[in-house]
């Protein structure tokens, strides 16, 4: 019965995972794009000189000359994906929301998923051995006798009932 | 004078900050209680006196002391008194200040509890309490002085603190003043509350490490640090929470988090903080996995000072960073040492933190906690590894790449889906034991309840599957929540003969700390009621308007109605539309996107105009790129539903952590009113 | 062994860390250094490279059409590439960063720009010369070190020639 709702709480993990996974895909424009179509492909794109700000929410003056460049060559029936390749290729790979995958980048994308494969491998095995803890061997008493009760001494006994008291004040 | 005396008081704080480290470490090491008692004091110190430190700054931006560079960096004639006053950390060397004046506001707020019962613990507490000052003040006074003036030698203007030979001060006639962008409301309140999360740390951070280094291996550590601990975690989420509230307000992409490099270094202490937090309850309740609290703790604590190196030292590239500046590599140091430092005690002190750890089922609640930790901690180290790898890129390839959002919401929105799945269940599960049909018999009801999560969704003609099981689970996590609250109440009513409302006040009050668990989380539930309803449902559009014409989105209308132009008296020009959104030809709301442009510093920025309902938001900004006039003005328009629970979650957190941390009454013995002795 | 691996891990991010910053206080190519090698392409289509010029003074410049400081700068470069071009050995080679082509031409035909300029492809020059900001100009003597960085623009004719006449005989 456990192993059942286990693998069912693993499934419904893993599809949700896999339907999250589903990329978003563009379209191609005919003629006259309107602010919409440009900043459909502009979010996807970064403003290559300014930090971290996305093409459609860029205010400077380069910016607005780039959401030009897309109106343009949406106009020309350019896809989305073409539109970013040119893009890549005039001012680098850093326009792109993601590294391209390609040779070294594979291992940004790889990393995540070792990350949670290993983790939860991990978990997996720390969990089984915690269902199942192997009994402690240093409890194994060699003597088998009990041992001896220690005798406190007064001192010893205040001390126990000042720290008791001060326990129960804290 | 007054920078004088600020300098004065900042480089007296840094010697008695020495002297504490200095005082406690001889104290503990030759067990005299008095040099002990000395670094006490002077712990106690460092606050009034950074307390003049930053009061001389503050004075100095209010009295308009453009002499003193930063003053001319951050503030100007123009600006209004509370942003004069909020400039004091608008720049690096004066948020670096406040920042030192918070860690020594906390270290000194601990030394105010009776030290009696934890003699052993004191010593280290100040020692690392006060080492970890002593670092921030030398940056402040060697680093990034915030009262270094404009001196004028011979032909040349040079930046000094003291006087130059043959100098003389000059003070220009007026500053830069502060980035328009940071001219609202939200720049009062953001940075304070993301320092005090941060900062609030250090307190169960140097309880951790002194309870290490004396080899003590009991929680008592976690008992002193716990308000401080929920406060800690409570100011971080504001923290985040205000961060996104005032992107979402100002920045005008319509949205609230950008996956920027520095809003991931705040969110990761907070992702192993929040890790912390349970970790602490699972040793707290059943004394097993006593290693992780202390790792993570160790874990966040250094995420903190991580985070704030990222930010300042230039390694990031973000909106956020700050200007370029000196302070990397003594931080870097710093960081090696910290780091180092945890490191070393946690190894050296491992086996004394082996602790039983025994799991008797999935389903438990301490497995259910412990799979949302590695969760956490899964998410976290993802987030970590997308701040890095652009560096890595460079380092290796020589391309810079940017990791941007697709890369962070393909691992933050399963995880966020497996942790309103567990947050499903764990209101439910006992610890230590689940019976399989008990816990049935109480997921039953909810579940025929969270039904409604996908019945109403595709009856309302939603068909996003990710979209459907979401809304599916909050509504689970809350028909849970609330059937189990339910039931408890009922259960004290059939003990005791009281009101539903009292019974409702007692059962919050014998166990205040699972009920405040409970309403912390579903404020957590409502936040991601929001996030869903903006990430998966926004909608946006773009037009340009002359006076009277419309923009349609969604089923809403909006008509551009006029547009008023004015000064202000704080140097701005205002360009305001009045515009009206309709929904089926009738006026819902009149709405106000403005342009507001600041003479001093050349800058534009502009505030939407927002109509704002539980259902959705109806966002309105003007492009201020383009021209903003009567025979037309560019409109960008979002579509954002179900946006206000994200906010409506804040508050309810806020009001979970103060039930949490609500003083109590000693304890007394607690008498049913019908008992009766036999 | 776990411990190894932690420490490991310590150690690694220290030192990419360490990396990482000293990268990024580094300024741009400084003066003495060996100018790095690049491939110019100009918006007429000719290739330019570095190791071409080997022999020549090089007069590297970084511009963008959006760049308002770069615009007092442009007609000085102009005339300075006229006043040495009967000499052969002094070339003027303008790099246009992350710009676009329309503006980028329309600058040049505002300022009468006539040597060879061309879009940095893949800002992989820029990132070459670790360029900050635009303007950016890099003196490259006949032994391809650099000899002067002008961070901003120049301020007259006369500074251009400043620093060009020294390399010469």
């Amino acid at each position: 019965m456990i192993q059942k709702t286990n693998r069912l709480l693993w499934w419904v993990l893993s599809i949700a995972l896999l339907i999250s996974l589903i990329p978003v895909t563009g379209y191609a424009q005919g003629s006259d794009p309107t602010d919409d179509d440009v900043n459909a492909v502009a979010k996807q794109l970064y403003c290559p000189v300014c930090e971290n700000i996305p093409l459609d929410a860029c205010g400077t003056t380069a910016c607005e000359q780039w959401r030009g460049i897309i109106r343009d060559k949406l106009a020309e029936g350019w896809t989305d994906d073409e539109i970013k390749t040119y893009f890549v290729n005039q001012y680098g790979d850093r326009v792109l929301a993601e590294p391209p995958r390609r040779g070294f980048n594979w291992i940004v994308y790889l990393v995540p998923v070792v990350i949670f494969a290993g983790g939860g491998y991990l978990f997996y095995r720390g969990f089984q051995q915690w269902r199942s803890p192997e009994p402690d061997r240093n409890l194994r008493n060699k003597d088998k006798t009990t041992p001896k009760p220690v005798k406190l001494s007064e001192d010893d006994i205040n001390r126990v009932e000042e720290e008791l008291r001060k326990r129960s004040q804290g | 004078m007054v920078a004088e005396i600020g300098f004065g008081s900042l480089f007296v704080s840094l010697i008695v900050s020495i002297y504490g480290v200095i005082a406690a470490l001889y104290g503990t090491s030759n067990h005299q209680k008095k040099w002990i008692l000395s670094a006490q004091q002077a712990m106690r110190l460092v606050f009034p006196l950074l307390t003049i430190t930053v009061g001389s700054l503050i004075y100095l931006l209010i009295n308009n002391n453009f002499e003193v560079v930063y003053v001319s960096k951050v503030s100007s004639l123009s600006m209004p008194l509370y942003l004069k006053i909020t400039a004091l950390w608008g720049g690096q060397s004066g948020s670096l200040l406040f920042w030192s004046w918070l860690l020594a506001g906390f270290t000194s707020a601990v030394t105010i509890k009776k030290w009696d019962r934890d003699q052993d613990l004191l010593p280290w507490v100040i020692v690392v309490g006060l080492g970890t000052l002593t670092f921030f003040l030398v940056l402040n006074t060697f680093f990034e002085n915030p009262f270094v003036r404009y001196w004028q030698v011979n032909q040349d203007i040079v930046q000094s603190f003291s006087q130059p030979a043959g100098g003389f001060i000059i003070g220009p006639r007026n500053g830069s003043g502060l980035n328009p962008l940071l001219r609202h409301p939200g720049m009062v309140i953001h940075p304070p509350m993301q320092y005090l999360g941060f900062v609030a740390f250090i307190v169960p951070y140097a309880y951790a490490m002194a309870s290490l280094i004396i080899g003590r291996s009991d929680d008592r550590w976690i008992q002193l640090s716990r308000r401080w601990t929920l406060w800690a975690w409570l100011f971080l989420s504001l923290g985040l929470i205000l961060g996104a509230r005032w992107a979402y307000d100002v920045l005008g992409w319509g949205g609230y988090w950008g996956w920027d490099p520095v809003e991931i270094s705040a969110l990761m202490p907070w992702l192993s903080g929040t890790a912390f937090l349970h970790a602490v309850l699972i040793q707290e309740k059943r004394g097993m996995f006593k290693q992780w609290p202390i790792v993570l703790i160790i874990l966040t604590y250094n995420l903190v000072i991580f985070g704030t190196f990222l930010t300042r030292s230039g390694l990031l590239s973000s909106v956020h960073s700050f200007a370029r500046s000196t302070i990397g590599p003594i931080f870097l140091v710093f960081i090696a040492l910290t780091f180092i430092a945890s490191f070393w005690l946690l190894s050296s002190r491992w086996d004394k933190f082996k602790s039983r750890q025994e799991l008797t089922s999935f389903f438990s609640k301490e497995a259910l906690i412990l799979i949302s930790i590695v969760l956490l901690m899964g998410m976290l180290a993802t987030t970590f590894w997308g701040v890095i790898f652009p560096n890595i890129s460079e380092l290796i390839t020589g391309a810079k790449v940017t990791v941007g959002p697709p890369f962070y919401e393909r691992v933050a929105a399963p995880i966020l889906g497996g942790i309103l799945t567990i947050m499903v269940i764990c209101p439910l599960a006992i610890w230590s034991y689940v019976s399989f049909k008990h816990l049935g018999k109480l997921l039953w009801k909810p579940f025929i309840v969270s039904l409604l999560g996908i019945v109403l969704p595709i009856l309302g003609g939603l068909t996003k599957v990710p979209a459907v099981i979401a809304f599916w689970l909050v509504a689970f996590v809350l028909a849970v929540n609330g059937f189990e609250f339910v039931r408890r109440t009922r259960l004290r009513r059939k003990t005791e003969s009281e009101s539903f409302l009292e019974a409702v006040f007692r059962v919050f009050q014998r166990n205040k700390r699972s009920y405040a668990a409970m309403i912390i989380h579903v404020g957590i539930v409502f936040m991601a009621l929001g996030i869903i309803g903006i990430e998966f449902f926004q909608t946006e559009t773009q037009g340009t308007l002359a006076e009277g014409q419309e923009l349609q989105l969604a089923s809403y209308t909006m008509e551009y109605e006029e547009l008023q132009i004015f000064d202000t008296p704080d140097a701005r020009n205002v360009a305001r539309a009045v515009v009206l959104v309709k929904k089926d030809g009738e006026v819902l709301d009149e709405i106000y996107p403005r342009r507001d442009f600041y003479y001093d510093s050349n800058q534009p920025v502009t505030i939407p105009g927002v109509r704002s309902t539980l259902v959705d938001d109806f966002y309105v900004i003007l492009v201020d790129w383009k021209a903003v006039t009567s025979e037309g003005a560019t409109f960008k328009v979002y579509h954002n539903p179900l946006v206000k629970w994200l906010w409506i979650g804040a508050w309810v957190i806020i009001f979970g952590v103060v039930v949490a941390t609500w003083p109590e009454k000693k304890s007394s013995m607690a008498v049913s009113k019908n008992a009766r002795p036999k | 062994m776990k411990k190894i691996l932690l420490w490991g891990g310590l150690a690694v991010l220290l030192v990419f860390l360490s990396i990482g910053l000293y990268r990024s206080q580094q300024g741009q190519v400084g003066k003495g250094e060996k100018a790095p090698e690049f491939e110019l392409i100009s918006f007429s289509g000719e290739t330019h490279r570095l190791a071409d010029y080997h022999g020549s003074v090089v007069i590297l410049n970084f511009w963008a059409s959006w760049c308002e400081s770069c615009k007092p700068e442009a007609k000085d470069l102009e005339y300075a590439y006229q006043y040495y071009l009967n000499r052969g050995d002094v070339i003027f080679l303008g790099v246009d960063y992350v710009d676009t082509e329309p503006e980028a031409l329309g600058y040049l035909e505002e300022f009468g720009i006539t040597y060879p300029n061309g879009p940095d492809l893949r800002t992989e020059i820029s990132q070459a010369y670790r360029v900050r900001g635009v303007p950016e100009t890099f003196i490259i003597d006949q032994n391809g070190i650099i000899s002067h960085v002008q961070i901003g623009p120049y301020s007259s004719f006369e500074h251009i020639k400043s620093t060009i006449d020294p390399l010469l005989d």
